[in-house]
Order: C-alpha cells, then sequence, then structure tokens
C-alpha cells in the first residue's frame, strides 16, 4: 500500500489538473448538497419557528421527534427511500431511483429536522417581549414571526450551516438512492468510497481536499454573512 | 442581507427546477452489473463503443452479483450483467428475467501469502487447497453473496467444510479488491478472479501470489439477461434487448477481447454462442 506522503503528493498534483470528470463530480455534489438544503430550510424554518412561538397540544412530542431524527442514520433513510421508490415499490412509478433527484430527496431528509429544531431553538431563546411588542403594536402574525426570526437569525444560521455539513459529508443514504453512477449520480463522497475500494487513494485524497475546501469556503462566508448581519443590528 | 441571501437562493432553487426538463432525449437504461467488471474499467472501455452505435446510454449499478439480480427481480434495473450462472437461471425459470446469455469468462484463481504457510501452491484441486487452507492458514470471505462469494461457498460445501464461525475465517463484506486487501493485511488467503487480480496487485502492492488456478472448478462465466417486461411495465425492454443482443453480436464479442489492462493483459475471454 502507498504511504500517506504519496498519496498527498499525488494528490495535489490532481487537483491541479482538475479534468473534466472530476469537475463534474464536483459540481454535482455541490447541486445536490445545496438543493437538498434548500428544501430542507423552505420546510423546516417555518415549522421551526411555528414550534417556537405557537402554544399547542403534542407540542413536546414533536419535538422530541425532530431531536431525535436529528441523528437520523443515513442508512436507514437511504434504506427506506429506497424501498419506496424501487420500480416495485409505492413511488416506482416516479421512476426517481437512481437518479439525482432521489439523491436530493434524501438530503432534505436528513437536513431538515436539523434546519427546524435548531430553528425552534434558536426562536425559543428570543426575549418573549419581542413578539408582544410587536403585536401590540398592531402587527400581523406574518410581521410578528418576522420580527422573531430576525432576532433569532444567528441561531438559525447555526442551525443551516450544521445541516449543510451533514448533507455535504452524507455518503450511506445517497449512495444507496443514486447507485454511484458514473457521470450521473457520483458525488464527491461515494467517488471517495468508490476510489478507496479500487485503491486509487491518490484520488481519494484529492477528492477529499477538495470536499474540505470547499466546506472551508462555504462556511466562511456564511460567517461573514452572520457577522455583517450583527453589525445591522436595529 | 438576509433577505439577499434567501432571493439568490430562491433563483438557485428556480434554474434547478427548470434545467432537468432538458435531460429527456437520449436514452438511458440501467444495468446492475458487478464490482469485479466495473473495476476492471471494462465498462468504461465497451460502453461509449455501444453509446456511439445505437444512442443508448447505460448507467451501470456496481454490487456483489446477489445484490445485482435481487435490483433487477425488483425492476429496479433493465438488465443484469453478473457471474453466477445457477442464480441467473433460477431467476430466469422464476419469471424475472428473459433472454440469458453468455457473454464471457474468465477465471478465479486462489492467492495467498507469498510464503505460503498453508503450502498449498501449485495444488491442481481447488478444494484440497481449501481442506489445507482451513487446517493451517486463514480465509478472508467476500461474505456478501457475489459471485465469488457463491464460488467460494461451493468449495467449502464441496468439501464439507462449514467456515462460518470459525476463528480463521473472516468475512470481509466488501468489494473484491478491497477483500483482498484486507487478506493481504491479515496475511490470508482468498478467492479473487484472475481480472481483479491482475488489474489491482501492483497498485495495492499486495505481498501475495497465485497459488491455485486451473481447475475447472474455478472457471467463471459471466452472462447477460434482461428484466422481464410482463412483470415490470416501466422497464426499458427494447433497449436493454439491443445491448443484451450487442454484447453477444460478432462487435460486441471483439470488443471485449480486445480489451486489455494497464500492463496489455486480456482480462475476459468471449465466449457467447
Amino acid at each position: 500500500m502507498s504511504s500517506i506522503y504519496d498519496s498527498f503528493s499525488q494528490a495535489l498534483s490532481l487537483i491541479f489538473h482538475l479534468d473534466a470528470e472530476l469537475l463534474g463530480i464536483i459540481f454535482l455534489s455541490m447541486k445536490v448538497s445545496c438543493i437538498g438544503l434548500l428544501v430542507a430550510v423552505v420546510l423546516g424554518l417555518p415549522l421551526g419557528v411555528f414550534l417556537g412561538i405557537k402554544k399547542f397540544r403534542l407540542k413536546g412530542i414533536l419535538i422530541t421527534v425532530l431531536n431525535t431524527f436529528m441523528g437520523l442514520p443515513p442508512v436507514v433513510v437511504g434504506l427506506f427511500l429506497y424501498l419506496l421508490l424501487s420500480r416495485s415499490g409505492p413511488l416506482g412509478f416516479l421512476s426517481l431511483l437512481y437518479t439525482s433527484t432521489a439523491m436530493v430527496v434524501a438530503q432534505s431528509i436528513l437536513a431538515f429536522p436539523i434546519v427546524a429544531a435548531l430553528t425552534h431553538s434558536a426562536v425559543i431563546g428570543v426575549d418573549p417581549v419581542i413578539g408582544q411588542a410587536s403585536s401590540t403594536l398592531g402587527a400581523t402574525r406574518l410581521q410578528v414571526s418576522l420580527a422573531v426570526i430576525r432576532e433569532a437569525r444567528f441561531g438559525i444560521v447555526s442551525g443551516i450551516v450544521a445541516a449543510f455539513g451533514r448533507v455535504v459529508a452524507e455518503v450511506g443514504a445517497i449512495l444507496i438512492v443514486g447507485g454511484n453512477i458514473a457521470g450521473y449520480t457520483r458525488v464527491m463522497t461515494t467517488a471517495i468510497a468508490l476510489e478507496t475500494d479500487k485503491g486509487n487513494f491518490e484520488l481519494a485524497v484529492a477528492l477529499g481536499i477538495i470536499l474540505i475546501a470547499i466546506s472551508l469556503l462555504i462556511n466562511s462566508v456564511l460567517h461573514i454573512v452572520q457577522k455583517k448581519g450583527m453589525v445591522g443590528v436595529s | 442581507m438576509f433577505r439577499k441571501a434567501v432571493f439568490c437562493l430562491f433563483l438557485v432553487l428556480c434554474a434547478v427546477v427548470v434545467r432537468p426538463v432538458q435531460g429527456f432525449a437520449a436514452t438511458e437504461i440501467i444495468c446492475s452489473s458487478t464490482t469485479s467488471t466495473d473495476n476492471s474499467g471494462l465498462f468504461g472501455y465497451i460502453l461509449p463503443l455501444f453509446e456511439k452505435k445505437t444512442g443508448i446510454k447505460v448507467k451501470v449499478v456496481a454490487l456483489g452479483t446477489g445484490a445485482a439480480i435481487e435490483m433487477g427481480k425488483r425492476g429496479d434495473a433493465d438488465v443484469a450483467f453478473v457471474h453466477a450462472k445457477e442464480q441467473e437461471l433460477k431467476a430466469v425459470k422464476e419469471g424475472f428475467f428473459v433472454n440469458r446469455h453468455d457473454v464471457m469468462y474468465n477465471d478465479f484463481v486462489i492467492i495467498g501469502p507469498v510464503d505460503d504457510p498453508a503450502r498449498i501452491r501449485g495444488m491442481k484441486s481447488a478444494s484440497e487447497a481449501f481442506k489445507k487452507i482451513a487446517a493451517a492458514g486463514k480465509f478472508v470471505s467476500r461474505g456478501d453473496k457475489s459471485g465469488t462469494n457463491t464460488k467460494e461457498l461451493q468449495l467449502w460445501k464441496m468439501v464439507g467444510i462449514e467456515p462460518k464461525g470459525q476463528a480463521w475465517y473472516i468475512e470481509a463484506g466488501q468489494g473484491m479488491e478491497k477483500t483482498q486487501r484486507v487478506a493481504d493485511e491479515k496475511r490470508a488467503y482468498t478467492l479473487t478472479d484472475r481480472g481483479t487480480w491482475l488489474a489491482t496487485k501492483d497498485k495495492d502492492r499486495l505481498a501475495m501470489a497465485i497459488l491455485v488456478e486451473g481447475d475447472p472448478m474455478l472457471f467463471n462465466q459471466y452472462g447477460v439477461m434482461a428484466v422481464n417486461p410482463a412483470r415490470f411495465k416501466g422497464v426499458k425492454y427494447k433497449e436493454a434487448m439491443e445491448f443484451v443482443d450487442w454484447l453477444i453480436s460478432k462487435e460486441g464479442q471483439q470488443t471485449i477481447a480486445s480489451f486489455k489492462d494497464k500492463n496489455g493483459n486480456q482480462l475476459f475471454f468471449p465466449d457467447a454462442k
């Protein structure tokens, strides 16, 4: 087996000579992760706010379930989704198995509880006076919600960052529903698993470095957004 | 700032939702196959030629043979390209697949540590070699119902040994190449296909050698079969049969024969009738 040093030096040369296939894999990775995250935010953020503001029965149970689902094992999600999307499963007519859309669905399912639960935590951390004050000042329900989201935005962004970390590192679920098909559903993490399997450690290490670099970049951007937001607090 | 970010995200979403509409022109079929076939590089070599000729894109999902056949049985593949003839014929008989054909073969070999602690080097009978390994060595099994695993279990059965649960028997649950590496790390023996062995032994720097080969029991037949369209409505039978027919045609067979690994070894020998 090649030494770690060899793998790294060859990996670096691979990174400097990015070929079309590698670029395609990186692009698909980002596409699937970002859309999956977006869907999770669109669904999870309102739910988190709702849970934070409203009082109703069974709320405690719902929150416990959400918190539990934050740790959903990806392979289990992949397995259930596989059984659902399989041609002999209930949603087989959609022909979604082994497509990037199926991978997006898996990512959303994994990211959704994180966004919802962390949004909820952020919202309950907001001073209740904010909500009360805006309603006494005649704000509509939507306006009250927006005011609360504004106050809780740092916590919410942290939740989104955590969810992004989960989807971008995910391999188990997307391997099952995507099938790791070259040129179609092969993303960075599944490519790393495959190349490790094949003994191409240089390529696996190269992909790993790129994956971490991209995560670093995106997190830095989010951090800057958060900081700028802090300055503009009204 | 926050609102701007949300707006940008929204635009991205719109762009992506609109995009997939363009991608429906080319016909694509899904071929469930095995890690050993895929890792050898065979598909990367023959599929572009097939695609050029017919315009059909073949998407390969590589699993163990057992899982690849199951995938077809669930209707999640259009065609299966695997290597466990008995299992294949059984699945055809059960009505899951149609039009099974022999395509090509290579052979299995028993590999082990170069110093050969169980002393099986040069033995003519694979099953006798297995007996010796059980008595004086360690064995790493794929343990994943793959074609290689099926062949291995057949050999244990022949000599009346139940390897599961024995201290000397390690079930890797991994693809062929990784299993070889596990065997190398554990200084154990394993059964592998010659294609994977030739393609990986140098790259993985395995301190192993082929110790037993040439036993007719070690013959490794690859077959192709289409998923039965009567069973699953969504299956692309016509395109799947174009692929099957091409593989067993003179052109397909010649293409398989002309596929060589990096060191110029022929890995698969066409034998369609």
